[in-house]
């Protein structure tokens, strides 16, 4: 069977499960997806010094957790090869697998040569051979590039198991709130904190080249824009007018940023020139616009705006100009962002009371709600596509959860102290 | 951060480079432009700064000199109940930044104190309840904030005695998720400083 013809890939969804591990979170698949392709990792030979990671056990949980494979648990295994020559495909058949990955890991002092191959069970045909060498603390990264190769090769889509999301955490402190804006891999693992500040941090935006992070601080007590190099932790002030800094969104070329300010009067969309922090102006009037994204190509800005009465989305020139309406259904659109090519539009959509994450189609305009909740906020696409990432309520707590964009498939990542807001997936 | 995404990225070049007998894919992680260095402290440079803690200690500041006063030097009229200054929250309906009825009078007797108190500074702090989108909600916060300013100026009081702030939904006063929570976080606080 070819799995390329299947309508949709679950990237991330994997990732996430194994965050079931990472500190304070746990995941909960609250819908899964029935079209699962049964695939068998067997688990890697090991010779050497052994890793601190089991690269199968990452691997399983990736594709797994993508909700397009359904994995065959290590116990199931009648034989466990390690060597193309070894392995009886009708061991595999018979357990109703299609797809098999064997490998072997190698310790060599302080770095691991691996090697895996994948085959089709049911001719026997090698798919894909691979070998690479990491370090030690390099062994879960390699792992989801496993994965992403896996996951290619099977699917023709691209996998999204070694990109990083940034979010807002908050949790009490000291009679306070301690706000920290927190980098990891997709999967939760390896959190790194930012910026943290006892007043609130927001709107975390990532340059296109994934290299810097643009937020909104309140630490002054007053709005204000930053832009912070994660290599060096550096940050730079680009944004402390009167009134609002906020929603910043970098443009596909990485110069500008879109942003609101309330300097004027009302919120309105700027494109702030990081170079020459010159501002250009693109909408007035007495109306709230605000949140701007731009669209891949770089020639347009959708926005929310409550010119006509309640919050809808917007479209103007990124150079100026007339905004048209792109949004009719509901009572509450508001927050677009666009899918990397450009084709589709997240939103959180309000209706009768139900804040949920809602998709447009930009060819068609038609709309689809794909979450079920009734607070859910700040989509944010998988670089891939397949999946969007926003905030949700869950028992009384901000959770991160992801939802495939046809809707089949939905997780949440629970962190288990606090909230956790503002998501937002890495190009 | 301990991952040393540079070095993963040489390594797998330099094995694809070396060949992969078997292989028949191109592979290469894609973000090697993250070095993963940790935080530099070089400090302050063009205004810039490293680190990730914000903080009254770091001396990061910006001279905007807004403190969290509590007022504590104001007279007994605002603990009286019976006196409208005793209420230093406005609240508002859901999506509306118009003061409703009740709260007008609330509003009139901050602005004719401050009227009369010229020397005296407050900040009006806008928020709204957490449904929705969060920088709508700064932008709703905001004008709510900006309903009551346009108040209590058309009284007399003068622009330099007021700022205004969103914190939009970030700053709730109660933490439940029913109307019985979000009609609380609707609001604007008036914070004497």
């Amino acid at each position: 069977m070819s799995l390329v013809t299947k309508t949709f890939c679950f990237g991330l969804l994997a990732a996430l499960l194994s965050v079931a591990q990472a500190e304070g979170l746990t995941i909960e698949i609250t819908k899964g997806s029935q079209t699962a392709v049964p695939i068998a990792i067997v688990p890697f030979a090991q010779q050497g010094a052994a890793g601190n990671v089991k690269l199968t056990d990452v691997i399983n949980s990736d594709l797994a957790g993508s909700g397009f494979f359904k994995t065959l648990a290590e116990e199931d295994m009648l034989t466990r090869p390690s060597e193309p020559e070894k392995v009886n495909f009708r061991d595999w058949q018979v357990l109703g697998q299609d797809y098999m990955v064997i490998g072997q890991v190698v310790g060599n002092g302080g770095s691991f040569n691996i090697q895996f191959h994948l085959f089709n069970v049911h001719n026997g045909q090698l798919l894909m051979g691979y070998k690479l060498t990491v370090g030690g603390n390099e062994l879960r990264r390699a792992a989801h590039h496993i994965s992403d190769l896996i996951y290619e090769k099977l699917t023709g889509r691209k996998g999204a198991f070694n990109t990083r999301i940034a979010y807002v955490t908050s949790a009490a402190r000291g009679g306070g709130k301690q706000y920290m804006l927190q980098v990891a891999d997709a999967d939760g693992y390896n959190p790194r904190t930012i910026a943290e500040s006892p007043e609130p941090i927001m709107a975390p935006a990532w340059s296109p080249d994934g290299s810097k992070i643009a937020y909104v601080s309140f630490h002054t007590k007053r709005s204000e824009i930053f832009v912070q190099t994660l290599a060096t932790g550096q940050r730079q002030s680009v944004s402390s007018y009167p009134g609002i800094n906020g929603a910043p969104a970098f443009s596909p070329d990485g110069n500008r940023l879109a942003i609101t300010l309330s300097k004027d009067g009302s919120p309105d969309i700027y494109v702030l020139n990081l170079a020459n922090r010159n501002l250009t102006r693109l909408t007035s009037g007495l109306s709230i616009d605000t949140e701007p994204s731009w669209s891949p190509d770089g020639s347009s800005i959708v926005f929310t705006s409550d010119q006509g009465g309640k919050p809808q989305l917007y479209l103007i020139p990124s150079a100026g100009g007339r905004a048209t309406r792109l949004t009719f259904q509901g009572d509450y659109n508001a927050r677009g962002r666009f899918s990397a090519d450009g084709r589709s539009l997240a939103m959180v959509n309000g209706n009768g009371g139900r804040y949920r994450i809602a998709m447009m189609d930009m060819a068609s305009r038609t709309v689809n709600v794909l979450s079920d909740g009734n607070l859910d906020e700040s989509p944010s696409f998988a670089p891939n596509g397949s999946m969007i990432l926003f905030s949700a309520n869950k028992g009384g707590r901000s959770v991160l959860s992801v939802v495939s964009t046809d809707g089949a498939m939905q997780q949440k990542l629970d962190f288990q102290s606090g909230g956790v807001r503002e998501p937002a997936w890495a190009p | 951060m301990k991952l040393n995404k540079a070095h993963l990225v040489l390594a797998m070049m330099a094995v694809l480079a070396t060949g992969c007998s078997s292989t028949e894919e191109e592979g290469s992680l894609t973000d090697g432009s993250q070095s993963g260095a940790d935080a530099s402290t070089s400090g302050y440079n063009d205004g810039s700064m490293a680190g990730s803690q914000f903080g009254s200690g770091d001396g990061y500041n910006s001279g905007s000199g807004y403190g969290s006063g509590s007022g504590s030097n104001l007279g007994p009229e605002f603990s009286d109940p019976n006196n409208p200054l005793s209420k230093q929250v406005i609240y508002f309906e859901l999506d509306s930044s118009q003061v409703k009825q009740d709260y007008v009078p609330v509003v009139a007797a901050h602005a004719q104190y401050l009227a009369s108190h010229p020397n005296q500074h407050v900040i009006l702090s806008g928020h709204a309840d957490e449904r929705g989108s969060s920088e709508y909600n700064i932008a709703l916060g905001e004008q709510r904030a900006k309903s009551v300013e346009r108040m209590m100026r058309s009284q007399g009081v003068t622009t330099g005695q007021l700022e205004v702030v969103s914190y939009g939904e970030e700053k709730p006063a109660v933490s439940g998720h029913d109307e019985s929570a979000w009609q609380l976080n609707r609001r604007v606080e008036v914070g004497y400083q």
